[in-house]
């Protein structure tokens, strides 16, 4: 190896290294920032209570509620159909153009900008089947947009687990769908879990689609049915951060504190039962 | 008599595998129709060339004009700047995470891109409100800092993982031989990477990199809370600028149903849909052409 060789691999390799460290020190600079400046606003009474005076005391319990029901909610829609969706392009569809037709759809819901699934949502939801601005109609529009996210993960569990479980089912005299049930399905269920897990991750931190869907500035009391408008943490602190002049900066800190901590815990929880999931493989 | 039983439900369950298979199809149709249904409705009133041509946007002067070409241009300055930031460090990134890095410290990265995936975009904004906005004013002596610039620097973080995350699945595809052979001609390893490993692996890097435009381009919040907001047609980085994306996600809330302007505004939609439509399919031709 020439001199010049090695001294040029010296630089372009530290080079290298340092800008993966630019990627990952602002993730943990963002962090530690957060949590720092928001900890101190973190109280029984912040998560319990009510906003008052303009939102500039109290705490953010609506909020949290409301994202917890539209969350839940979006889950409820789109677990079952992209889990099923799943089965349908790995274990019965063929490569047709129909199935290629599938595939480049999904691509494409999951690059639909987020501000568009809620002109969308308020099209088709609000306005057009009259849910009016109400947690069904957002939930619904964030149901639609974890679709992809859904399907594709579920989709890569179904696919590593081997062919020969399903052909050693299949020659048991097992229809196709008991082997998808009872042989496939067990074995691929971490994967899939994973991927709702993060869906519900994404979900719970998105403010656009929802902002014409559901989400209300102020509301006195939690939403008594589906048809009720709801609080919700990421427009909360969207409107505590822009619109409200004055604010205590704790009282942001600690609304983007509650959100990016529920963000992570739920990210940490996919990422542990994916690991354990792995060791576990028995194939 | 059980068994017709189980054929009928076998026959129940497979009927909705398949109608749950074809949702996606669905919902994109569903949304292209409604978006054009309430984005069309525009037309009959207000001529499509000024739409697409006209150089202001004022919703609520009289009478209004919904000319769409400072939002583009907003949107693309800010997504130009942040591809220049994202593309060269996530490309580095994603050669020293798949090539260099030791095996503990690569998953610890990969946690890291993560978690930078999945922090909220609102919550980026809020971050960039209180950190780079003051800085960049302070930074550069100019009257504010929500300019295109705070928002190229806080979209390119958010473009990084998914940049990082396809370009090292790209890189991880290289046929190993094809770096034995290269090291075996006597090539250092930095030579085997970039004249080697980049190349081969390029029109999945390219992929990577229209995923990350298509990424900035439809992002909300962030943009909308750090870019200042002002429609006009930029002519530097150090400029407020506004996206269409922010313009449709701030204005929606104050416009009357019906209206013009809610019209004009699921017409930005559609431009809006279209680009990130052609943006994602042509990511996806390069995706699948990697795979010979």
């Amino acid at each position: 190896m020439s001199r010049r060789a090695h001294i040029s691999q010296k630089i372009a390799f530290s080079l290298l290294f340092l800008s993966t460290v630019f990627v990952v020190i602002p993730v943990v600079a963002i962090l530690v920032f957060i949590v720092k400046n928001g900890v101190g606003a973190i109280s029984w009474e912040f998560l319990t209570s009510y906003p008052r005076a303009g939102m500039k005391q109290g705490g953010i319990f609506p909020a949290i509620v409301g994202t917890f029901y539209l969350v839940f909610g979006a889950i409820a829609v789109s677990l079952p159909i992209g889990v099923l969706a799943a089965i349908y392009l790995n274990e019965y569809a063929k490569d047709t153009l129909l199935t290629r037709t599938i595939k480049l759809a999904i691509v494409n819901l999951a690059g639909v900008p987020s501000v568009v699934y809620g002109l969308f949502g308020l099209g088709l939801f609000v306005v057009f089947l009259k849910f009016g601005t109400s947690i069904v109609a957002g939930s619904l529009t964030l149901a639609i947009m974890g679709l992809p996210v859904i399907i594709t993960t579920s989709k890569e569990a179904l696919s590593s687990v081997p062919k020969q479980f399903r052909e050693v089912s299949l020659s048991l005299g097992a229809t196709r769908w008991q082997t998808v049930r009872h042989v496939v399905l067990p074995n691929a269920i971490s994967g899939i879990l994973t991927g709702a897990i993060l869906s519900i991750a994404r979900a719970a931190g998105e403010a656009a689609p929802i902002l014409f869907t559901v989400a209300a500035f102020y509301l006195p009391k939690l939403p008594r049915s589906v048809f009720d408008q709801a609080m919700a943490l990421p427009y909360h602190l969207y409107i505590i951060s822009t619109q409200i002049p004055n604010i205590s900066k704790q009282t942001q800190y600690g609304t983007a504190l509650v959100l990016v901590g529920l963000v992570f815990i739920l990210n940490l929880v996919a990422i542990v039962i994916r690991s354990r999931f792995r060791k576990k493989k028995k194939w | 008599m059980d068994r017709t039983l189980r054929r009928t439900k076998e026959f129940i369950v497979e009927g909705l595998i398949f109608l749950s298979g074809i949702t996606s199809i669905l919902f994109v149709v569903l949304i292209f129709v409604f978006l054009l249904k309430e984005g069309l409705s525009l037309f009959k009133e207000y001529p499509a060339g000024q739409f697409l041509f006209g150089t202001g946007w004022y919703p609520i002067s009289e009478p209004p004009r919904f000319g769409i070409v400072p939002l583009v241009c907003g949107s693309l300055i800010v997504t130009v700047g942040a591809i220049m930031i994202a593309v060269p460090v996530s490309v580095a990134a994603a050669l020293y995470i798949s090539e260099l890095a030791p095996v503990k410290i690569k998953d610890f990265l990969k946690a890291g891109i993560e978690m930078l995936a999945a922090i909220p975009s609102v919550v980026l904004g809020f971050i960039g409100m209180v950190t780079l906005v003051p800085f960049v004013r302070s930074f550069f002596h100019i009257p504010t800092g929500l300019t295109a610039l705070s928002g190229s620097i806080m979209l390119a973080f958010m473009a990084m993982p998914t940049i990082i995350t396809i370009a090292e699945d790209a890189i991880n595809a290289v046929p190993k031989p094809y770096k034995e052979g290269a090291l075996a001609l006597g090539a250092t390893r930095w030579q085997m990477m970039y004249k080697i490993v980049l190349v081969a692996a390029s029109p999945g890097i390219i992929a990577a990199i229209m995923l990350g435009i298509g990424r900035v381009i439809g992002e909300t919040m962030a943009v909308m809370m750090i870019t200042g907001n002002s429609a006009v047609i930029p002519h530097s980085f150090l400029q407020p600028v506004r996206t269409m994306t922010a313009t449709i996600a701030s204005e929606m809330g104050e416009t009357v149903y019906g209206s013009e302007h809610y019209f004009a505004l699921f017409a930005l939609g559609i431009v809006l849909f279209i680009i990130t439509f052609i943006i994602n399919f042509i990511a996806d031709l390069f995706l699948h052409r990697k795979k010979i």
